[in-house]
């Protein structure tokens, strides 16, 4: 089993359209590095100057990665990962 | 209580226990219900705040005209305040929100410009501070960036918290502008440095996400990411399912956003239980339901309610 990564709209460009992608990894960090391997360009688009861009949210079974360790934030077989724009609310 | 005027009876909300809902004895949830403002929501101690703050300030003088952004609630509150206080009230809103919302602006008399649903609120922010700009003279009050909507919060939220529930261990509260988050969670941090505060986001339909690029991202100028100790993101089915459940169990007719923050404390509840902790777990019910019974949230299966919840902007 690998881990399923929910890319947005805004990013498909990367994934040849794909909604859904795997990737396979013990950390955030792995996985971006695992996917940038099959889908070259999204690294960039997620990171910036080694660290999360301001804009990106990353989720790991619906909770934000910036309070589970960001970058180093574990990951396991069976795991979902959201990525989104950061949007406003209100 | 006895008020002088409906602006007066801001706040000073009940808090109920959820005896059904609450895991055990030791782990308990509670509900803060900001439907009993006096426009239903817990916008109105924003709003208030705001309005009243512009005119400490001189910003707002008398027959102003007000522009604001806003997917509904904190329009209704202004919608109220203007009225009552003689402003001229002016919100750009997706066209992706609930009809009623439309129509309760128009009764309290404001303006509505509807900016594209594709974007959501991000877009609502855009065109409003494109018109702001082209008319100098109405006060955008910008609730994303208003210390004022924090300080209502801070002063007014937090407190009644820790006043009605002295051993509040957890606080959850939904995540728009923040301020409720940033406000509340700032002062019970301050009286409780253990609390854990929990932020619950919607998760919309990919419509909402629909951004050119990625620079064009929102993150409110508010939002300070050390005052919360998690962060999650709900979507439709599950903050569907759990406003049905708080109807059913405890008999709380609340909105869908109330859903996602309830789905957010169950979820603490859970593992303060497995944990073998005592928990008291404190979250907001940002509004009753009725503005959104033409969403399709309140009838049929779950997979009919997300369906009919796509594309909607539902918090």
């Amino acid at each position: 089993m690998a881990i399923e990564v929910r890319i947005p709209t805004i990013l498909r460009p990367y994934t040849g359209g794909a909604k859904i992608v795997e990737g396979s990894a013990d950390s955030l960090a792995g996985l971006i590095a695992d996917l940038e391997i099959n889908y070259p360009g999204l690294s960039d688009r997620l990171l910036e100057d080694g660290a999360l861009r301001r804009f990106i949210n990353i989720y790991i079974d619906d909770e934000d990665v910036r309070f589970i360790g960001g970058l180093q934030a574990p990951l396991a077989d069976g795991n979902s990962v959201t990525i989104l724009p950061a949007v406003a609310g209100g | 209580m006895r008020f002088d005027s409906l602006l007066e009876s801001v706040g000073h909300t009940p808090m109920v226990g959820l005896p059904n809902l609450s895991p055990s004895a030791d782990v308990r949830l509670w509900a803060k219900l900001e439907d009993r403002n006096p426009t239903g929501s817990v916008k109105d101690r924003a709003a208030l705040a705001m309005i009243e703050a512009a005119e400490a300030d001189g910003t707002l003088t008398p027959g102003a005209a007000i522009i604001e952004p806003t997917s509904g609630n904190t329009g209704i509150s202004l919608a109220m305040a203007s009225r009552l206080k003689g402003y001229q009230l002016i919100c750009v809103m997706p066209e992706n929100v609930s009809p009623e919302r439309v129509q309760l602006l128009t009764m309290w008399g404001a303006q509505i410009i509807a900016s594209p649903a594709a974007g959501g609120s991000n877009e609502a922010v855009r065109v409003a501070k494109e018109i702001a700009e082209q008319n100098p003279d109405w006060v955008m009050l910008y609730q994303y960036g208003n210390p004022a909507n924090v300080d209502a919060h801070y002063r007014g939220t937090g407190p009644e918290i820790l006043a009605d529930l002295p051993t509040v261990t957890h606080f959850v509260a939904g995540l728009g502008t923040t301020g409720t988050l940033m406000g509340a969670g700032r002062f019970l941090r301050e009286h409780r440095p253990e609390i854990q505060i929990v932020a619950a986001e919607p998760r919309y339909g990919e419509l909402v996400y629909g951004l050119r690029n990625i620079d064009e991202g929102f993150v409110p100028e508010l939002y300070d990411e050390s005052v919360l100790t998690r962060r999650y993101s709900v979507g439709p089915r599950d903050a569907v399912r759990r406003t049905r459940e708080l109807l059913e169990v405890e008999g709380i007719f609340a909105g869908i956003s109330t859903g996602a923050i309830l789905h957010a404390a169950l979820g603490m509840a859970d593992k303060a239980v497995k944990a073998g902790d005592s928990a008291d777990i404190a979250f907001i019910v940002c509004d009753g339901g009725w503005k959104y019974l033409s969403t399709g949230a309140y009838e049929g299966t779950l997979d009919d309610a997300e369906d009919a919840l796509d594309g909607q902007l539902w918090a």
